[in-house]
């Protein structure tokens, strides 16, 4: 990447960046998978995940991020965890009434287990990941607008 | 015990620093103080989840606030109409603590429980749930509606952030001057 020298940060920051992000996004989809066994869940694991595409922002510029998540991408992100954690809860119709867990338990502290908890907690992560960072990434682009005005 | 107080302390002393101090930067970085102090208490209070997604929200909200405020010039006017800004705040203050004062005394006392659905759920969650994590298996089984209300609320903040801060159909500055000249 020797070629985007001149945007974002010095080169401290961006060697660091290239071994830290993905790091901090594998652990954001760790957070996620394991939320029904441990401490964490969708939310949390969510925010970090938008947290390693913030952190690529900050470091590389805004083009370098937008390119690995374009806008676009994030908007039918957002709207396909919203809807498939509608659609989780209504396919407890299925069985009897909306959310029920209609998948088998199996056994407690796999990662396989606790029926469609998981599943929930992946919705909720593409959805508040995905949403957060729409979010900076607006206020980003309003704040450049300004600067340019100015 | 004494380790909490210590912690209150030292976000009351930061939440002042952010009020008082006149440098934006300095005042948003006290405000994270506060949020990191909070996520300690969390910790202490054994409760992991919160403390994990309370560090988190900070750390987001903290760029997010340093972003959209560093490079603005964002107006403050210390005169003003202070007497009635004093006056207001003193008396709601007051209020607050008279009321606040009557009824944290018929609360329960710290660290029992206020409600009691809260066993139901600590003895049947693993078998009735599978979830090993019995804040997991809450929110997103015995109290799933719950949460799809605050997944909603989360997806309408998002579309209202879009929709106010959009460049798509904006009007151009010089555009809206001739709209309200004619």
């Amino acid at each position: 990447m020797s070629h985007e020298h001149g945007k974002g940060m010095s080169i401290i920051v961006k060697t660091i960046t290239r071994f830290t992000v993905g790091l901090i996004f594998l652990y954001g989809i760790y957070i996620v998978l394991h939320g029904h066994v441990s401490p964490g869940g969708g939310f949390a694991g969510g925010v970090i995940i938008a947290l390693s595409f913030v952190h690529l922002m900050l470091a590389y510029g805004k083009e370098a991020a937008l390119k690995k998540l374009s806008k676009r991408a994030t908007s039918i992100l957002e709207s396909t965890g919203a809807m498939l954690f509608l659609l989780i809860a209504l396919l407890g119709f299925t069985g009897g009434y909306f959310f029920l867990n209609f998948i088998n338990k199996g056994e407690p502290f796999k990662l396989f287990s606790a029926g469609i908890i998981p599943l929930c907690n992946i919705a909720i992560a593409l959805k508040v990941g995905a949403g957060l960072f729409a979010i900076f990434v607006a206020l980003v682009l309003l704040d450049l607008d300004s600067e340019k005005k100015e | 015990m004494i380790e909490l107080y210590i912690l209150l302390i030292f976000m009351i002393i930061g939440a002042i620093i952010a009020i008082q101090v006149k440098d934006l930067l300095s005042s948003v970085v006290a405000v994270g103080a506060v949020g990191l102090g909070l996520s300690i208490v969390f910790l202490i209070l054994k409760a992991p989840d919160v403390a994990i997604t309370q560090l988190v929200v900070e750390i987001l909200a903290l760029i997010i606030l340093i972003r959209a405020t560093l490079k603005k010039d964002l107006p403050f006017s210390p005169t003003g109409r202070w007497f009635l800004n004093t006056l207001i705040a003193i008396v709601f203050v007051g209020t607050f603590l008279t009321v606040a004062c009557k009824a944290i005394t018929d609360l329960p006392q710290f660290g029992y429980p206020a409600m009691r659905v809260a066993k139901i759920y600590l003895e049947k969650g693993l078998p009735m749930t599978g979830a090993t994590n019995l804040v997991s298996s809450v929110i997103l089984d015995f109290r799933a509606y719950d949460t799809l209300g605050e997944a909603t609320v989360l997806f309408t903040a998002v579309i209202g952030v879009l929709t106010l801060v959009r460049k798509v159909g904006r009007k151009k500055e010089g555009k809206t001057i001739k709209e309200e000249d004619e």
